[in-house]
This record gives structure tokens, sequence and C-alpha cells, in this order.
């Protein structure tokens, strides 16, 4: 906010500058509390939990990070990880995002070389908080190119306590996003910075910020896409100056050979279509950059003749590279789109043609609630922002406007993608919040100005003063205008800033500047501030309730007291301490990270679910009858089958209530398991009503084994709040090795084969098929 | 178990044909009492010894078969003075194996020499307690989730002394009513939990009857592969304790099936061989207590913690079953004050050795005591052997890092849990090292930031980039004065508007002419000021995208003071 004006003294140099430094200092003072704010506000988690990684994702770069540390970057870049996706393996440094891996690895060197000891667990878990302090700096600088240090300061304010990334940078969220969304604004600032001064040193280090942004997140093409557009916009607009060739080209060029440095993009910086729009501004820059250079070289007339001559050629040179493109996207099988790019353009395209991608929650399009969860006042503070913006318009508020619009849209597909709309969100209402408490602090000051000659006036004669005195109020009006708008442009213009802040001073002089009535200002101050209230308690109490939880410990508040759930980690304690090293579990894909992870055993499929057969394989062995899924799990070489039960305690998001997805992603490589076959009358239901092949599942056997004699013969499941069908049966193929304490997870393990004794064989034989009418056919195993 | 046996028995051939010539001890009266009540087993000895030679002795030996010396943790000999309720002071005796050349095999030696010479026809009383580890067999190995466990002992009825013994009995004490098998004798009682063999009179040298007692015990069998405690000494006032266990249920292998729905339903039928909670007693004002392991804080912990102790209530993730095992930390801090102490010029730590926890065997033991940065002189002193050795530790912001005494032992008991000393020197001062360290490094680091501010790294005077950047200093110091010309003019103008007020009050028209005079004359110096600027403005290439807003501004300014109405105002009332 604007330093306070006090009396119209007169402004000498040594003053003026003395302000300059103190508003310097109390701005770094508020982005350093800013800087807490943001750090320990994510901190609810570990105080009230413990500090441990969360959920899944975040469990493997824990694990990735681990590696690195343990043995180094080369043996990073090589690893071939052979505990997942047995038996293909994975090579893990070539197929993930290192720029969170490398960060956190960095972090923790240097810390070890100074002989800090902090354990590498430690520096993940707070990685993401210290990130999105430097993700509220980032913002600040960005707002401050776009619209001044007040606007800055508020929307780094707004950003340090958004709900939306809350969600993904609370003390544990080991995530990619945690890192990649500073990148993703500080390669925004850095664009916006050499735009309005077009210094090649900060092109070359907005490359090597867009590197950071490449090596740690796949949303980077959001970045190759944006900056692109906002280049055609202020081309298309007439804005082209040299500085946008100098903010984009070296970013094209040196951004494209640095994207492909890192493996697991690699020639994809130039072969996917994601980064084609990048180039073909390339092109256009230039053809726009020579046109504005023959147009200084010529005359107007030679110039006319000219440009008709290269418009005519040029039409037919794009023609042929429009046709050669399509050409080539064509030739490859998703025409060069990812399916989850395809996605964000087709929203159906996910849930039509990949289960696997719809089958995560987070890759479901929002419901307008969760915009308000996750942006909260935000969300009616944009329009306003983007006004604000609009007066006036500059390169880098357009910039500002075209992001906000963009990720509007891709939130609108996802909901992950929320998180790209919150710094878009915050930096809007940071400017919308600013000019705001700008024009009513203005009136209110007006007011008390005018107040006080007023008293002064009263005092001697009050007739004639009351005829002069609407006139000395527009008088006054204007001249505080004037001050006012003069005060904070200078306190601003420290260095190569006139070109942004010129054009609002010329325009505000030009204008007549808003005064409202003071109760008005006073009334619309205070609920400025009561919004902003709202917003922060908003804010706390999504990050302390609804973003602190670990996911892997559960508590429930009952009337005696908080209970814990650790089920998780009971079990995964349990594989790692009393099962042998190499032997293989089998779970669904979500639990794959964690497995390996915390229980350090080799998993069959994880949440890399880079292989949709090896995935379908798994959901195939738990839709089959218990023979069938035995023959698949073995020829795996499975000893352990995991399964994740919460009919016991009520935990909703069970295996019971994935199945579904595990026989659709089956049934979609394996035909003979028929997704019909599981519903009655097109429900998905467990109790009496359920079909036989549903309660021949192995997921249904191995969730439900031995659960009717908990409540005494009634089975009831408080998940699905019914009784379950199936009651009492037997397992064959498996047994029972270990299941937590509320029975959230059990653990079987593979019956070793029978010895062939003829005569056993036949006999075991026909009592199996007795309860199993599919087994003995034997093309069951879809291994094989 | 047949190895076993066979020894047995060749001790027994020589037990006959060996006739001890070492000296003439007898021992009048012993009595024994094995305790089976947990997984360690405890024998105490009450002897009685009689000089009956001529000469003089000074030691007394005492003799396991060697499977039992193998598995001896700890072997304690007392000798006490008097008789009965007026027993003198006890004394503790130094032991040693001391292997004579004509010694049976399978027979280990030790030696207890005597505080005093025993003289003819001399006797005197000794209490012996041995502890044994790994004693108790399972039997049988594997056992499911719903069977108790059994344990086999086996014993010698008679103690292996290398002396006659005049009378001597043996008492076994078994952890619950109920046994198996045991192997009868002659004059053998069994009574509540106890067994009772003897009393057998004028036993030989080396006799042996081999007992065997089977029982059922379902008292934890926690026993630490791996214990390292590592207790670490800030001189800022903590002493940081941190036990790393690797434990494991020792007992009966668990196979099949483990039904968590019979375990919670009947915990004492099926489940009843396994232990779910560990009991830590950790000293009076422990503080900042935490129990996790490699993937996180565990939940099921509780303490209760009154003036003389702390109580922390343990229970691994999972019910622990016959060969399952688990690997936790935990972790607390004591005051300073408690356990350091000064003597002289040197300070030693002074600290229990072993795990807190009772009933928990430990197999290797490492503790290693982290001084603080700077230590010297260190010395260890520790009542019972072990091995020692030294290492560097390197923790918060060290440079030469902490010394680290390693203390090693294998398979220690709850009686091991006995103080120890750590000596060594230290000078207050070097505590200041670690702040003055931090103080400097931020210290250098704003110097390097005002030196950097300050001081011009450009390579090139002449290059064009440095030209420009001075052109734009000074473009930006053009502005900075235009700036301050325009509110200079603002600030005229409102002189002039008081004025005008002035006039409207008190018409005084001479006065506010005068004013009206002077401002008029500032502004034309103020516009004549600008005018150079505004050169310069123009002049340089640098202020070209500039300029033009600059000058719109100033035309503004120049529009707006002609037709202000302040200035309309002024004129009509003047004219």
């Amino acid at each position: 906010m604007a330093v306070p004006v006090d009396n119209l003294t007169k402004p000498t140099p040594p003053s003026s500058t003395l302000r300059f430094a103190f508003g310097n200092v109390i701005a770094f003072f508020i982005l350093l509390l800013i800087g807490v704010l943001a750090f320990s506000i994510r901190l609810f988690s570990v105080i009230k939990y413990e500090s441990v990684i969360h959920e899944f994702d975040p469990y493997f770069n824990y694990r990735v990070t681990q590696f690195l540390t343990k043995n180094g970057i080369y043996d990073f870049w090589n690893w071939f990880d052979d505990r997942t996706w047995y038996p293909l393996g994975r090579v893990i440094g070539g197929t993930v995002y290192p720029g969170l891996t490398l960060t956190a690895g960095t972090i923790w060197e240097v810390l070890q070389s100074l002989n800090i000891p902090l354990s590498v667990e430690t520096v993940c878990v707070f990685t993401a908080p210290v990130f999105s302090a430097f993700a509220a700096w980032a913002t600040y600088l960005l707002t401050k190119e776009v619209k001044g240090t007040g606007a800055g300061l508020t929307a780094a304010v707004l950003l340090a306590m958004v709900p939306s990334y809350i969600s993904r940078s609370v003390a544990g969220s080991y995530d990619n996003e945690a890192v990649a969304i500073f990148a993703l604004i500080f390669t925004f600032y850095l664009y916006i910075k050499t735009l309005n001064t077009g210094s090649l040193f900060y092109a070359t280090l907005n490359s090597i910020a867009y590197f950071y942004m490449v090596c740690s997140w796949g949303g980077y093409t959001f970045i190759i896409n944006l900056i692109p557009m906002h280049v055609l916009l202020c081309i298309v607009t007439g804005r082209y100056s040299s500085r946008l060739y100098i903010a984009y080209a070296p970013l094209v060029v040196l951004g494209t050979l640095l994207a492909a440095l890192v493996p697991v993009v690699g020639f994809n910086a130039v072969m996917t279509s994601e980064h084609f729009a990048s180039f073909l501004v390339f092109i256009v820059i230039h053809v726009v950059a020579l046109a504005y250079y023959i147009k200084g070289i010529l005359s107007p007339k030679m110039f006319k003749v000219a440009a008709t001559l290269v418009v005519s050629v040029g039409l037919v040179v794009c023609c042929a590279v429009v046709a050669i493109l399509l050409a080539v996207v064509a030739s490859s099988p998703t025409k060069g789109w990812s399916g989850r790019s395809l996605s964000l353009l087709d929203p159906t395209y996910a849930s039509k043609y990949i289960p696997i991608i719809a089958s995560v929650s987070e890759h479901q399009p929002p419901t307008w609630p969760s915009y308000f969860m996750d942006l909260n006042v935000l969300a009616f503070l944009v329009p306003a922002g983007i006004i604000a913006c609009f007066a006036p318009l500059s390169d880098a508020s357009s910039f500002v406007i075209l992001y906000l619009v963009m990720s509007v849209y891709f939130s609108g597909v996802m909901v992950r993608l929320m998180l790209v709309l919150a710094p878009a969100a915050c930096i809007m209402s940071g400017i919308a919040l600013s000019e705001a408490f700008d024009v009513f602090t203005r009136s209110i000051k007006f007011y008390i100005s005018n107040l006080s000659e007023f008293l002064q006036t009263d005092a001697g004669d009050t007739l004639p003063g009351n005829n002069v005195s609407p006139q000395n109020e527009v008088l006054k009006n204007e001249k505080k205008e004037d001050t006012l708008k003069e005060r904070p442009s200078r306190k601003n213009k420290k260095k190569e800033k006139e070109n942004i802040e010129k054009p609002s001073v010329k325009s505000k002089t030009e204008k007549r500047p808003l005064v409202l009535p003071v109760e008005a200002s006073f009334f619309a101050l205070f609920l400025t501030v009561l919004l902003g209230g709202f917003y922060v308690v908003h804010s706390v109490w999504a990050a302390a309730e609804a973003y602190s939880a670990p996911s892997i410990v559960l508590t429930s508040h009952s009337h005696d007291g908080l209970h814990v759930f650790d089920d998780f980690r009971e079990a995964y304690a349990w594989l790692s301490h009393n099962t042998e090293v190499d032997d293989k579990v089998a779970s669904w894909w979500d639990y794959g990270y964690q497995t390996t992870a915390m229980a350090n055993r080799t998993v069959i499929v994880d949440n890399n679910t880079w292989n949709n057969t090896h995935i379908a394989t798994v959901g195939t062995a738990m839709s089959s009858p218990e023979k069938a899924a035995w023959e698949i799990f073995n020829s795996l070489d499975v000893k352990y089958v995991l399964v994740v039960f919460g009919g016991l305690v009520g935990y909703p998001s069970d295996d019971i209530n994935k199945f579904l997805w595990m026989v659709r992603i089956g049934g979609g490589v394996f035909p003979h398991i028929k997704e019909p076959d599981y519903l009655r009358d097109g429900q998905y239901r467990i109790d009496s009503q359920a079909t036989p092949t549903m309660l021949n599942s192995l997921m249904y056997k191995l969730s439900y084994f031995r659960f009717v004699e908990t409540d005494g013969g009634k089975g009831y499941d408080r998940v699905r709040r019914t009784e379950i069908g199936k009651k009492y049966f037997k397992l064959t193929h498996f047994e029972e090795v270990f299941t937590t304490h509320h029975w959230m997870v059990r653990i079987y393990k593979l019956k070793p084969q029978k010895n062939r004794i003829r005569g056993k064989t036949k006999k075991s034989k026909s009592k199996t098929s007795s309860t199993t009418p599919r087994s003995g056919t034997v093309k069951k195993n879809p291994w094989h | 178990m047949s190895s076993f046996r066979f020894d047995l028995l060749l001790i027994l051939v020589f037990a006959i044909h060996f006739a001890p010539g070492l000296s003439d001890l007898v021992i009048s009266k012993l009595d024994r009492r094995i305790d089976l009540t947990s997984q360690i087993v405890r024998m105490t000895l009450t002897l009685k010894v009689e000089n009956t030679g001529t000469d003089p002795v000074s030691e007394v030996s005492l003799t396991f078969p060697e499977h039992q010396a193998n598995n001896l943790a700890l072997l304690v000999a007392v000798s006490t003075k008097g008789k009965g309720k007026s027993r003198g002071s006890a004394t503790n005796l130094p032991i040693k194996i001391k292997q004579p050349n004509d010694s049976p095999p399978s027979l280990i030696w030790y030696a207890a020499s005597l505080p005093k010479e025993l003289g003819k026809g001399e006797s005197l009383n000794m209490d012996v307690l041995v502890v044994f580890t790994h004693m108790l067999r399972p039997f049988p190995e594997k056992i499911t989730q719903a069977e108790s466990q059994l344990f086999l002992f086996q014993e010698s009825a008679h103690f292996t002394s290398p002396y006659n013994v005049k009378v001597q009995s043996l008492t076994v004490k078994l952890p619950s009513e109920n046994v198996e098998s045991y192997t009868k004798l002659e004059n053998t009682k069994f009574s509540g939990s106890e067994i009772k063999y003897g009393p057998y009179e004028n036993l030989p040298a080396l006799s042996y009857s081999p007992v065997i007692i089977h029982f059922p015990s379902n008292t934890p069998f926690a026993v630490a592969k791996e214990l390292v405690r590592e207790i670490e000494i800030s001189h800022w006032g903590n002493v940081q304790v941190t036990e790393h266990y690797n434990l494991i249920h020792g007992g009966a292998q668990s196979t099949g099936e483990f039904s968590r729905l019979d375990f919670q339903a009947r915990p004492h039928l099926r489940g009843a061989s396994a232990f779910r909670n560990l009991i830590a007693m950790l000293p009076p004002r422990a503080h900042s207590i935490y129990y996790r392991d490699a993937i996180g804080n565990i939940s099921t912990s509780n303490i209760y913690g009154d003036s003389s102790k702390t109580l922390l209530e343990i229970e691994p993730r999972y019910p622990m079953f016959g060969g399952w095992k688990t690997s936790f930390t935990i972790g607390y801090g004591l005051p300073l004050q408690d356990y350091l102490f000064q003597l002289g010029g040197t300070r030693f730590l002074n600290i229990t050795f072993g795990s807190p926890m009772n009933d928990v065997l430990v197999e290797n033991l490492t503790l290693k005591v982290v001084l603080p940065e700077g230590s010297r002189d260190i010395s260890v002193s520790v009542p019972f052997p072990v091995k020692q050795s030294q290492e560097t530790k390197f923790s918060h912001l060290d440079i030469a890092g902490r010394p680290t005494v390693v203390v090693e032992k294998i398979n220690v008991v709850p009686e091991h849990n006995q103080y120890f000393q750590v000596h060594y020197k230290f000078s207050n001062l070097s505590l200041l090292t670690e702040p003055l360290m931090l103080i400097c490094g931020f210290f250098s680091l704003f110097v390097a930031c005002i030196i950097y501010m300050h001081a011009d790294f450009t390579i090139s005077k002449s290059s064009s980039s440095y030209l420009a950047k001075l052109q734009w200093d000074e473009v930006q110091g053009t502005i900075q004065q235009l700036q301050d010309i325009i509110n200079r003019c603002l600030l005229i103008h409102d002189k002039l508007e008081a004025s005008l007020r002035e006039l409207s009050r008190n018409g005084d028209v001479q006065a506010c002419k005068a004013v009206r005079k002077s401002a008029d004359g500032l502004l034309k110096d103020f516009s004549k000021e600008s005018k150079p600027l505004l050169a310069i403005l123009q002049s340089s290439p640098q202020a070209a995208h500039i300029l033009p807003k600059v000058e719109e501004l100033m035309f503004n300014r120049h529009r707006w003071k002609q037709r202000g109405p302040l200035l309309f105002g002024h004129r009509n009332l003047l004219e």
C-alpha cells in the first residue's frame, strides 16, 4: 500500500530518499512476514498429526529422494527400479520429473555439509511449505511488475494462504506441484520482467526458470502454451516491440534446448504438439520483427509494395507449412497429444477412452462448491481485478488477464488444475483489493483534510465560507488527487519502471479520480476488511481441518475423545518386518507407492500407471474367482495380496468401493471380465441382491472373509450400510496372514500349490468346481 | 539337542573318573533356586564353603557346563561373613575364567577370588547370582495362534561343583502352576508353581543328574537383536537419549494363519503367546519423549509419571507373535544437572547402562556417548567387561566433530542396568564457538551484501550497455527533479488557495495580491527550471519512450494551471 501521505511539506530529496528507504524496509518486513505466514499456515498437519509424508505420490518422491541422497546423482539417472511393476520394472531416472527430488536432495546435501543433521524425511516434509513462501514472494514480484507494490503485497498475502494451494503444499505433501507452482509464478514474473525491461539478462533467467519448471512438473506445457498465446495477443493488438521479441525468442530457443535435457521430456520438447504452438509463434514473431525492420528502412510507399509481395508469398508458404504440420501431427497415433492433455481439451475424452485416468478423483471436473472451497472470496474479487487490469491495459496486465482466462478454463476441466488457477486468482484479487483500498483510503483522507480546513474556516467567519466551499471542495479534490497520485508513482519509480508507471499517472491525471462519500467509503472499507477476514478464517480452517490430514493416519472424534486409525502403517510395518525381502505383494495400484516406500516390498502395479495391461491383469485377478485369481497371482510370483477394507469402521475409500474400476480396467483388456456381471440391474451392490459373480470375486472374498463373525452373524457393512450378501465362506487358495487393528488392511498369503496326488486332485477339483463354476478353464489367466 | 546330551554324558563319564585334587574345600550347604518366570533364567546359589584341608585357599571355583556358560550373561558372587540374620557386610568377589589343565571338556571354570584367604577349618558364606539367556527352548518349535508356548529347560539336579557337597537342594520356580512334564527323581516335590529337588546329601564332586522340565510360559519373550543407545550431552542443559530397537519375539515361532478376529474376540485363548506392549521405566523428569519408527510416529503409547520415575508404555504397531519382528526408536531428554557432575577439573556423566525396559533381553548392545565438541581426556568406567572404542560424530554445525565413546556388549540383561561413568574434560568457553560462528557467518554475509551493493562490477567502462546504464541513471535523476518541481508548484497552489480563503474571510486584497505575485514569480522560475531538464530528456535516447508522456504531463499541468478555477477565482476576486 502507499506510504501514508502526510502534510504537504516541501519534499526535499533527502527526506524523499529516506521515505523510499522506509517504504522499502516496511515492504521487506511485510514480505518476510508473508513468508512466515505461508510457511506456518502449512504446519497444521505437523502439529495436529506428525511430521510425516502424506498420501500416495509423495511417498514415491520420498523414496526417490532417499535413493538420490544415498546413491548420488548418477545412480539416480540410471536407476532401474525392480521393486515396482514386477516383473517389468521401471526406469525411474528417465520417467520422473526430477525437479522436486533434486531440490530436496540439494537442500539435504547443503544441510549435511553444514553439519546440520536433518533426516531426508524432515527435509522432504518441509520442502513444500518453504517453497510456498517462495511462491508468495514470486507472486509479489509478478504483481509488482503488473500493478505496483501495493497490489504485489496484497496478492502475496492472498497467495500465502489460498486454500487451493494449501491443499497441495501442506507440510508432508511432498509432491511436484509444491515446487512447480513457485517455478510457474517465477517464470511468469521473469517473462513480465523481460517484457517490461527488454533485458536479455532477464530473458536468460527466464529460460532457466522455465527449465526448472520443466524439471518439476508436467504442467510446464501450460507455460509454453500461455506465453506464445500472449505474444500472439500482443502482436495482434499491435503491441509488438523489441522487448516482446527479447522476452519471447530466447525463451523458445534456450527453453526448448534446456527442456530437452530433462530425460522425461527429451525429444518430446520438439515432437509433441503441446509444444507446436510455441514454434508457430516463434515463426510469427520473426516475420513480424522482419516486417517492422523493413518498415523502418523503407519508405512508406516502398513498404506497401513490399508488404503486398510478401503477404502473397507468405500465405503460400504458410499454407504449405500448416499442411506439413498437420500431416506430421496426424501421422502420430494420438494426433500428437498425450492422453492427459487430450482430456484437457475434451473433458469427456478420458472417461470415454481411458478408464485409468478417469478413475482418479482429481482428474474429474470440479463442482461449483469446490471453487468456493478452494478460492473462497477470491472468486468474487477476480472480476474486479480484471476491470482494474484494463485500466490501463499494459503488456503485463494483458498477460495476467490471459493467464486467468486460460487457467479458469483448465480448472473447469480437471479439479487438479485448480492449482494453476489459484495464483492467477490471487494476483487478480490482490490488484482488486489494492485498488479498492486505494479508493477508500483516498476518499477518507480527502474527507479528513477537508474537515480540518472546515474547522479552521468555521472558527472564523462562516457565512462567506459557505459561499466558496463547494467550489473549494472540487478544487481540493483535484489537487489532492494530484498529490496522491504523484506519491506512489514516485515511490515506485526506482529503476526501469517508468514505462509502466507513467501510463497510469497519465491516465489518472486525465481522468477525474474517483472519490466516494466518506460514509460509503468507511462502510465499504469495513466490508472489504470483513471480506478479507472471512478469507483468512476460511483459509485457516481449510489448512487446519480440510487439508491437513495425511491420509495414512486417520482420526475420528467420538464422545470418548480422539481415536486414531493407524492401520495402513501397521500393515506396511508388518510387511516390512515379517516377510522376505524379495516377496511380491499384489494390491490395487493406489497402494503401490506406499508399499514400496513404507514396506519396501516389490509390488506388481503402482500409482505411476504407465502400463495399462499390467494394471488390468491385477484388476482381472481381483475380479476373478479365487482359483483363477490364484493362478494369475501365482504366475506373477505374488506371495501376498493386500486389500483395503473399510466395512468395519466405515472408511469409505476402500477397495470394495473402487472395485468397479478394477472390473472396468480389467475388462478393458481381458474381455471375459464383463462389467454387467457385477451389477444387478445396473446397480453396484454387495448385499443379498448382488450377482454371484460379484460374490465369488476375489475382492469380495478377501474383504469379507470372516467379517460376519465380528457382529454376531449379521455382517453389517458400515460403508455400504447394508448386510453383506454372502456371509459364510472359506478360502481355499489364500490364507489370512495379517489383519490390522481396525481391519482396514488385510493381507493374505497365497497357499502353496498342493502336491499332485492322483486321487486327491480329482477330489479337490470336484470340490472347487462346485464353488467356483468357471474354474478349470485354462484361458482365465491373462498373464499367459 | 542330541550333541548336548552327549556332552552331558561325557561330563558324567568324567565325573566318575575325575578326582578333584585342587583343594580341600567342601561345600557344606548349597541351595539353588532357579527362576523360570521370564525368558531370562536366573539362578541364585547360596552356599557355605568350608576349608577342610591344611593350606589356606584364596579362590573358590564355580563350574558350569559349556552350554550354560555360553549363555551366561552375568555372574556375581558375594561373600558374607557371619551367619543367619547377623550377616556382615557383603563384598563383591572378582571373578575370572580359570580353566585348569586337567578339566574335563565342556566344563567352564570360574574362579572367585576371596577377599581374605580361607584358613584351615574356616568357612565362608557365598551368594552367587547367575543369569542365563537363551536357556529355554520352545518345544514344539512352531505353534499356531491358538496354542500356548511350551518350553524345555534342562538342568542338573546336582550342582556340578568341583567340590564335594554335603547337602544340596534345587528349587525351580515356574511361571504358572501348570507343568507339562518334569523329571521325577527321588525327593522330588511339586507344589504350587515350584518344583523342588532334594535335599541330596554327600554328593561327590562333579556329580550330575539331568532334569528336564517342560512347562508352558506366556510371558513376553522380547529379544532385542540389536539395541543402539545414543546418549548425547549438550552443555546447554540437556542429555538426549535415543534408543533404536530391533525387536523379535524370541519364543515359539508362530505358524499358519493369523486371524485378527480370533485375536480380538478371545485374546487370552487365541494369542496368548503374543505380547502387545512393553513398559520402559524412564528416569524421573524425562521430557520430550517420543516413540516412532522408520515410517513415522507410533500412536499407541502412554506415559505415566510421578516424581520417582516415568513409565512409558509402548505398544508395537502390531501384536508380537512368535518370530515376528519389529523395530522402533524411543527418545527422551533428561535434565543435565541430574546426570553430569564435576569433580575437580573433570566432569563425569553418571547414567544407567542398559535398556530401560524390563524383561527385554538385549543380544547386542551398542552404547554411544556423544560428548560435546572439544572434550578431551576421555575415560570410561563400566562395572563389567565391555568392548570399548572411540569415534567422531558430526552434528549441528560441528567443525572438529564430537568425540564419541562406543561401548559394545552382548547379552545384556536387566541386571546390567547399572550406573557407569564417562569422565572427560571440557572448557566452558568452547560452548560459545557455535553461536560465535553463526554470528560471524551472518555478519560476513551482511558485509558481503553491503560491499556488493556499493561496488561497481562493470567489466568495461566503455561498453555500450554501461553507457546506456549511465544515461538511464541520468534520465532518472532528471525525472526525479521534474517531479520535485511539480510538487513545489502544487505547494504554491496550495498557498494561493489559502490566501484566497483568507481573502474571502477578511477581504485583505493587498496581502492576497502579494501572495499571488510571489506565486506567479515562483511558478515562472519553476517552468524555467524545468526547461533544461526537459531538454536533457529530449537529448537522451534512453528517455525516448518516456518523453512524450512527461511532456504530456507537463502540458497538462500548464493547461490546468491556466484554466484552473482557483486561478479564475483569484483573478476575478482581485480584479
